[in-house]
């Protein structure tokens, strides 16, 4: 259980630590918490020649606010990002999908970029960017980009990063009045990734649905979207649908899979029921 | 393979080291510092024991490098107790609680709580059995840790 050896470097800027990665391609491993890449290390699954640590950047800590989004700084802790008042305002979705994310412990260390760089299919934050339309900043000594998070998850652990990208920040757009947001997840312990997760974000305007956002963790190579039951929602009538239905729906977009933690089928079950349980809560509390 | 000078506080001792830079926190506490009462456990973030608290806050300390310490203040369960011995009131608390067994989870469950109530800080039950879900104790279990907490937080005496 020890890292094998390798060289560390701590840039105290964002070009610094762009540069460094841009000098050894492939070779090079960023180190925002540590949360999950420590275990990797540890377990030597992980064996880079060079760790890039990004904590010591100021530039990529805190929340900012600008053009309609709530900016979140890469190597802002989990733990700070669930009690800002600015994330809770502007992006209260966020904090609902943070209190399940890992341990007390590990909040205190992990980081919002991190977690949504590393793309772990069953996590819960890569599924709140996903739903919520976050965009992901990447910068590059080529300079820096903005990738939506739906072109962002292209297979579990991969992502659409080029190998010398760094992720800087994630930018939460303001989503329209009306809208509420939920999150709900089934784990075999609290801290242990999601069976099952489910992210919601519902407009509602007098009674009737104008947009619908449908995530899932746990359900599939990525995070994913129910993106036909979402479009089936607009427009009906709050009081009008039948809950299970729906639940149905949106599950049989999703694509599960049996593991040695749950089957498919379970997952499929489970997912129903959260669904309906989750939503039902939050349009009764709306 | 890179090496870094570090300088650091652990239990209020300044310490001055150099690190190889895959070292764990958690094993430049124990072999560096003298801080065997950090307990070791999985070594990757699943068992909570070697939970200490730095800058404030309580982290796993074999989820983090000796050399991200630099600069840090580390508080161990070596540095709760007063100079004479006197134990803390998480630690006293653990004592009459008969919050522990075998102990190798405690230093680790000593460090969060410690954390949890520090200051002002009053967690709720529900906070509590969030945070204890972090470390594992596998023969006396967990109430006499709420027990503990219960305590410091006012609550059921």
């Amino acid at each position: 259980m020890k890292a094998a050896p390798f060289d560390y470097v701590a840039p105290d800027s964002v070009e610094a630590a762009v540069d460094c990665l841009a000098e050894n391609v492939g070779d090079a491993m960023v180190l925002a918490g540590g949360q999950t890449l420590m275990p990797l290390l540890a377990l030597r699954m992980s064996q880079p020649t060079v760790l890039v640590d990004i904590n010591r950047i100021e530039a990529l800590q805190g929340v900012t606010r600008g053009d309609g989004a709530t900016r979140i700084g890469a190597v802002t802790r989990q733990a700070d990002a669930l009690t800002d008042r600015t994330i809770a305002d502007h992006a209260p979705g966020i904090p609902k999908a943070l209190r399940f994310v890992g341990h007390y412990q590990t909040r205190n260390r992990g980081t919002v970029g991190g977690s949504i760089a590393l793309g772990e299919p069953a996590a819960e934050l890569p599924c709140t960017a996903l739903t919520l339309g976050a965009k992901i900043e990447a910068r590059s000594v080529r300079g820096t980009r903005l990738i939506d998070a739906e072109d962002f998850y292209l297979g579990p652990y991969t992502n659409a990063l080029e190998s010398d990208e760094l992720v800087t920040a994630v930018l939460f757009p303001d989503l329209p009045h009306g809208t509420i947001t939920l999150a709900h997840e089934v784990a075999r312990r609290p801290g242990d990734f999601a069976l099952v997760g489910l992210i919601c974000a519902l407009t509602i305007h007098g009674g009737t649905f104008h947009a619908a956002r449908i995530g899932w963790f746990g359900m599939g190579q990525t995070p994913l979207r129910s993106l036909e039951t979402e479009r089936s929602l607009v427009g009906e009538r709050v009081s009008g649908i039948d809950l299970a239905d729906v639940a149905r729906m949106a599950v049989s977009e999703t694509d599960p899979a049996d593991d040695h933690h749950a089957t498919a089928a379970y997952r499929r079950t489970v997912g129903e029921r959260v669904f309906r349980r989750a939503v039902s809560q939050a349009l009764e509390s709306a | 393979m890179s090496e870094h000078r570090i300088e650091l506080t652990v239990d209020g001792e300044q310490i001055a080291a150099t690190v190889e830079a895959r070292t764990s926190l958690g094993d430049f506490l124990r072999e560096e510092c003298g801080r065997t009462g950090v307990h070791l456990g999985c070594e990757h973030g699943v068992c909570g024991a070697c939970t200490v608290i730095v800058d404030g806050r309580a982290v796993r300390s074999c989820l983090m490098l000796a050399v991200q310490a630099d600069g840090v203040q580390v508080t161990t369960a070596q540095g709760l107790a007063a100079p004479d011995g006197a134990l803390s009131p998480v630690q006293q608390a653990m004592h009459d609680e008969y919050a522990l067994q075998c102990g190798f989870c405690t230093p680790g469950v000593v460090m969060t709580l410690t954390a949890l109530t520090a200051g002002e800080a009053r967690p709720t039950e529900a906070e509590v059995r969030a945070a204890l879900s972090g470390h594992l104790c596998r023969c006396t279990g967990y109430q006499g840790m709420l027990r503990v907490a219960r305590r410091l937080s006012g609550a059921n005496g």
